[in-house]
């Protein structure tokens, strides 16, 4: 079988059942909105629509390109999803998707299916959208840009959100998992925006409509702009500090209750994300963290020049 | 491609098959909310809950070990939970060196590891339990017993029936690929990491263009057979005694491996 798991699938047993609830409860008001969003804007008509498009994304997840030393890229779909279905339509499809997969397939728990719809559906297809919508109106190259960068911040905030909710249950320690969740995801998020920017490239060449003003891509409320660059600069911002000063992090859950037990840290690994000129302080690496978003997204409209200028 | 290359369930007549699919999704999630609250280290209930799933697999009538075969399917996950062998405090057991780390296992991380270990190998194997015993047709209508939205039921039933036809879709456009993907001997075929990338990303598109089109198909034909915006089935479940009783063991079965849990 092609089929390849996704590296964020939490199987049941890794998070402990306050941080399950949470995200169930998380993921189940978004979906009843986007539920009862669906029901009031879509015929019947969107309903097979939607319905394939899931097995859609379902398949696309197996399409993967060879990178290198037997590993391969491909493609996790949330802000395709979003961006060409509609953000509430793309949650449910990205839902389903994910349903699918731990009921029929195990991958992903059943318990923990609220937090991987959370990280893998929810939080993917509103930064997707929410950055896409913010430039639907400017130029090609411009929204194919925005595309790559949202496909592969949407990436790292599933990580992110997998990263802390493994470290809220207690399984995993934060000065670990993020920088090697965040690490191993940076370079898969390349591999996403790729795909996604050649995606949609073929789609506005060949079914320009299905992108156009008119479509239900372009139905969105504005108010999606707020809310994708509101989760992207809590990624921005929660990721570097996370990494750099993983005590204040957990001070604060301590405070909030979320932390049961006290974790302490026998051993550091100290993640260079730090500007040296600003010393070892959270404004220098937060800056570091947009300095890298900045020069991610300008390789990504490289590279998605030259796919162009190839293609 | 056949449809079972994906799905799990295994015809067979068993006790287990023929209850309602509604107690078979409760009793599976209840099973796996109880691992989950488990404390760390609750052996004795860890191994009734373990008992409770060596019944399960001989009422399936597939065999005691059935679900043990594809039970470690989570296992690299386990990676991710390593660290708590040396982040716990606790009496260490035995350190090592490892690269430029020193680290040093303790008995309170190695029970914290152990316990997420059998947590999830039991949750694993009733999930696996679950898809064997119900019809996937029939686990989406008892979702929508259970009240899940209907549209996000009929998104899913839609997904399952065409997920099959889509899959075809893609192993021939990956096949198209590898036949164009000549390579001389001694060179490699294809071109750098971004134009692969590129490729991959037309076939997806392409692969959405072609599954819009069917969609629209999809719609037409239902259309013609009669559809008015929900699906219709010819099989309703009905609870029956045994299902009842069979849930109101299972709770209580449940409700026990807590209570000696936390004992």
């Amino acid at each position: 079988m092609h089929y390849s798991p996704q590296p964020l699938h939490i199987p049941d047993g890794f998070l402990s059942f306050t941080v399950s609830v949470i995200c169930w409860v998380i993921s189940a008001i978004t979906i009843g909105m986007a539920v009862s969003r669906s029901n009031k804007s879509l015929g019947e008509r969107q309903i097979p629509l939607m319905g394939v498009m899931a097995a859609f994304i379902f398949a696309a997840q197996m399409i993967n390109f060879p990178v290198a030393g037997g590993t391969s890229g491909h493609l996790l779909g949330g802000a395709l999803a979003a961006i060409t279905l509609g953000p509430w339509a793309g949650m449910l499809v990205m839902t389903a998707v994910i349903a699918v997969q731990a009921l029929l397939l195990q991958d992903g728990g059943l318990l923990v299916m609220g937090a991987n719809i959370l990280n893998m559906g929810l939080i993917t297809a509103a930064i997707g959208y929410g950055l896409y919508r913010g430039v639907s109106t400017g130029s090609r190259s411009l929204k194919l840009a925005v595309a790559g960068i949202a496909a592969w911040l949407s990436v790292m905030a599933g990580a992110l959100f997998t990263s802390l909710q493994l470290w809220l249950s207690g399984t995993s320690q934060l000065q670990v998992v993020i920088p090697a969740m965040l690490g191993v995801h940076a370079l898969i998020g390349v591999g996403e925006a790729l795909i996604t920017v050649a995606a949609l490239m073929f789609i506005l060449q060949t079914r320009p409509d299905l992108l156009g003003e008119n479509s239900v891509s372009a139905q969105g409320s504005r108010g999606w702009m707020v809310a994708g660059v509101l989760i992207t600069l809590a990624v921005v911002l929660l990721s570097p500090l996370a990494s750099a000063d993983p005590d204040g992090l957990e001070r604060v859950a301590g405070d909030l209750g979320f932390l049961g037990k006290g974790v302490s840290a026998p051993y550091h690994i100290l993640p260079d994300y730090t500007l040296p000129f600003l010393g070892e302080t959270a404004l220098s690496t937060i800056l570091a963290g947009l300095i890298g978003v900045v020069v991610v997204g300008a390789i990504i409209v490289l590279l998605g020049q030259g796919l162009k200028a190839k293609s | 491609m056949h449809f079972d290359a994906f799905d799990r369930y295994h015809d067979s007549e068993s006790f287990l098959h023929r209850l309602d699919p509604r107690v078979k999704v409760v009793a599976a999630v209840v099973f796996i909310l109880s691992n989950a609250l488990l404390q760390d280290g609750a052996w004795i209930a860890f191994g009734l809950s373990w008992l409770f799933l060596l019944l399960a697999n001989q009422l399936s009538n597939l065999g005691l070990g059935f679900t043990f075969r594809r039970s470690l399917v989570a296992l690299p996950f386990a990676l991710i939970a390593l660290t708590v062998l040396f982040s716990i405090p606790g009496k260490p057991l035995s350190s090592f060196h490892f690269l430029v780390w020193d680290l040093t296992i303790t008995d309170a991380g190695l029970l914290r590891f152990v316990s997420i270990l059998i947590r999830s190998w039991l949750s694993v194997q009733m999930a696996i339990l679950l898809v064997a015993v119900a019809r996937f047709p029939d686990l989406i209508h008892a979702l929508e017993h259970l009240r899940v939205p209907g549209i996000l039921t009929t998104i899913i039933a839609f997904l399952y029936r065409y997920l099959f036809v889509l899959a075809d879709e893609v192993f021939r456009l990956m096949r198209a690929r590898e036949s164009r993907s000549a390579a001389a001997p001694g060179k490699r075929a294809g071109g750098s990491v971004a134009w692969r990338a590129g490729i991959a990303g037309h076939m997806a598109g392409q692969l959405f263009l072609r599954s819009y089109e069917r969609s629209d198909r999809v719609y037409n034909a239902m259309l013609a057979r009669g559809y008015a915006g929900h699906m219709e089935t010819i099989n309703p479940h009905e609870l029956r005694r045994r299902d009842y009783i069979t849930v109101a063991l299972v709770l209580l079965a449940i409700l026990f491996f807590q209570l000696v849990g936390r004992l």
